[in-house]
């Protein structure tokens, strides 16, 4: 069974089509990274999977069921996090408030809610830290507590949007591993959205290739090419692969570095194309 | 004091005003809607000059009115909940319709003071179980929509992907605001409406760090701000109102600093400072 199917699915945003009668299937139990430039669509393909999206043709299912609103297969992990990190709420705070957050009435926070919260962070590493305040904690392990949440209510499929994000590489490296061993351990399938492949190249079983409203799933060293790439992206580009690395290249310009930096819209001076990234 | 009915009248009020509105405040800091709070304590202006001007009660006047526009805001969505300019816009066209109502009305300038800053010793009796049954109506609303409506302040996006309603969370909570207004507004007038509203819960949320005691800390700094207001102008003969916004400000103010001193920024300098002071603690 697939965790996640798009068959033939099209999806538009007003007017603009993001994803064009895009197939692909990611299978239970499976981790898939998903990557593609800023506006190919991972976040509009994740909210196609919520249910938030409307799918103008073609099919969105989740474990065979049709993709619906509240759907408690789904754990959900989204981008725009930073209204948390000004709050003086204690972590488990946070994470206490998605618990039960989704109830009318006067629910009470039981014992069962609890140690729903507390096995959660325990499962990725964070309930020592979640009892200060999430406003205080580095941005690595804010983002474990984050992660934590999409654990609630033990779903079966995760989408992660863009959980590394503003980390350094080693908070990348550990978010990476822990995703995997959620993956392992709970049997849970994974779709992991990131800007750089290299950070996730290890972990991940298959890549999803999001660009000109098109995608390709498959192993990274058949995907990550540059034929494959170069159609996505529509211009030429070159696939440099360096033992584990990938440096996804369109003429002199790092693709996915480049993205990157846009994202966070970071200043300063231009680096030189030409050396290596972590 | 107590000897007085017009006294003990004014401590149930604005006791009940005081433990809705720091309630209420809380989750509108949270939400970063104050601004929206303050606008419908103007809109609410309107409605009473207009009530008054059509012969209706000012207060029924000044509930329905910021009723209806709480529930138009929700509807409207987060974004024009959270809007400056919009809001803006809103609450001075609502303050100045307020004055027009005023100006058809010429007798009202003495009931025009009491709803711009209060008049909590001029609070009837009688309206003493309108205060106190929509208190009660509000809160038990609050915490029927309480859950959802945390989760919605706190991450908007997640809350939606799990299936909560925001639209009629943001509407519901603006009700609820609207009634919380209209009652402070009896105590402190429209114009200081923010005094019991966000000075508390902003105070409780410097000090708290959990929800359930913030909320609780919100409603009892309200409850004591207005109650010491109310003491201090009895011995001082000074406006009610004023005492409550000084003690309002006062709290915040210590708030911050003891906010600032627990921060892990501070924390090192406040060790250093000690050490120096006492070298052996």
């Amino acid at each position: 069974m697939s965790a996640l199917r798009f068959y033939k699915a099209t999806i538009k945003l007003g007017r603009w089509e993001v994803l064009s009668a895009v197939s692909f299937a990611v299978q239970d139990g499976e981790f898939v990274g998903m990557l593609g430039a800023n506006g190919a669509g991972k976040t509009t393909l994740m909210r196609a999977a919520l249910g938030l999206v409307p799918v103008a043709s073609g099919a969105v299912s989740v474990f065979d069921q049709p993709a619906t609103r509240g759907n408690a297969s789904i754990g959900f992990m989204p981008q725009n996090r930073g209204a948390v990190a000004g709050l003086r709420l204690t972590g488990w705070d946070v994470v206490a408030s998605a618990a039960i957050g989704a109830r009318f009435g006067f629910v009470q926070l039981d014992k069962a809610a609890r140690r729903e919260i507390d096995w959660a962070l325990d499962e990725v590493g964070a309930r020592e830290f979640a009892r200060r305040s999430i406003g205080e904690l580095s941005g690595g392990e804010r983002q474990l507590v984050l992660l934590s949440q999409a654990l609630l209510g033990r779903p079966r499929l995760l989408l992660l949007d863009e959980p590394l994000i503003s980390l350094d590489p080693a908070h990348q490296k550990s978010v990476v591993e822990i995703a995997r061993r959620v993956c392992d351990d709970l049997k849970v399938a994974i779709l992991f959205s990131a800007h750089e492949l290299n950070p996730l190249v290890n972990a991940i079983d298959r890549v999803l290739y999001l660009g000109g409203g098109a995608a390709v799933i498959g192993p990274v060293e058949e995907v990550v090419t540059g034929p494959v790439l170069s159609r996505l992206y529509g211009a030429p580009i070159d696939v440099i692969h360096v033992k584990d690395r990938y440096f996804v290249m369109a003429g002199e310009v790092d693709v996915e570095r480049d993205a990157h930096r846009h994202q966070d819209s970071a200043p300063g001076p231009a680096r030189d194309r030409s050396d290596v990234h972590v | 004091m107590f000897e007085y009915d017009f006294m003990r009248t004014a401590f149930v009020a604005s006791g009940i005003a005081a433990v809705l509105a720091g309630t209420v405040g809380f989750f509108l800091v949270l939400r970063g809607q104050t601004f929206a709070g303050h606008a419908l304590s103007h809109v609410g202006f309107t409605g009473a000059t207009g009530a008054i001007l059509f012969g209706l009660s000012p207060f029924a006047g000044l509930v329905g009115f910021t009723l209806v526009t709480g529930v138009a805001m929700g509807l409207f969505g987060e974004k024009l909940a959270q809007r400056d300019v919009a809001i803006g816009m809103m609450l001075s066209l609502a303050l100045g319709l307020g004055l027009l109502f005023l100006h058809f009305y010429t007798s009202a300038a003495t009931q025009a003071a009491a709803l711009l800053f209060g008049n909590v010793l001029g609070v009837d009796s009688s309206a003493l179980l309108s205060l106190f049954v929509l208190a009660v109506v509000s809160l038990v609303g609050l915490a029927l929509i309480g859950r959802p409506l945390l989760f919605a302040s706190l991450q908007p996006e997640l809350a939606e992907a799990r299936g909560v309603p925001l639209r009629f969370v943001s509407s519901a909570f603006l009700a609820i605001v609207a009634v919380a207004v209209a009652e402070c507004a009896q105590i402190v007038g429209v114009l200081l409406v923010f005094t019991l509203m966000v000075g508390p819960a902003a105070a409780a949320q410097n000090f708290s760090r959990r929800v359930g005691g913030g909320v609780l800390l919100a409603a009892g700094l309200a409850l004591a701000d207005a109650w010491c207001g109310l003491a201090l102008a009895y011995y001082t003969d000074w406006p009610t109102s004023f005492w409550i916004t000084a003690l309002s400000g006062l709290v915040f103010l210590v708030s911050i600093a003891a906010r600032s001193v627990a921060s892990p920024v501070a924390r090192p300098i406040g060790r250093i400072l000690l050490r120096r002071l006492a070298p052996r603690a």
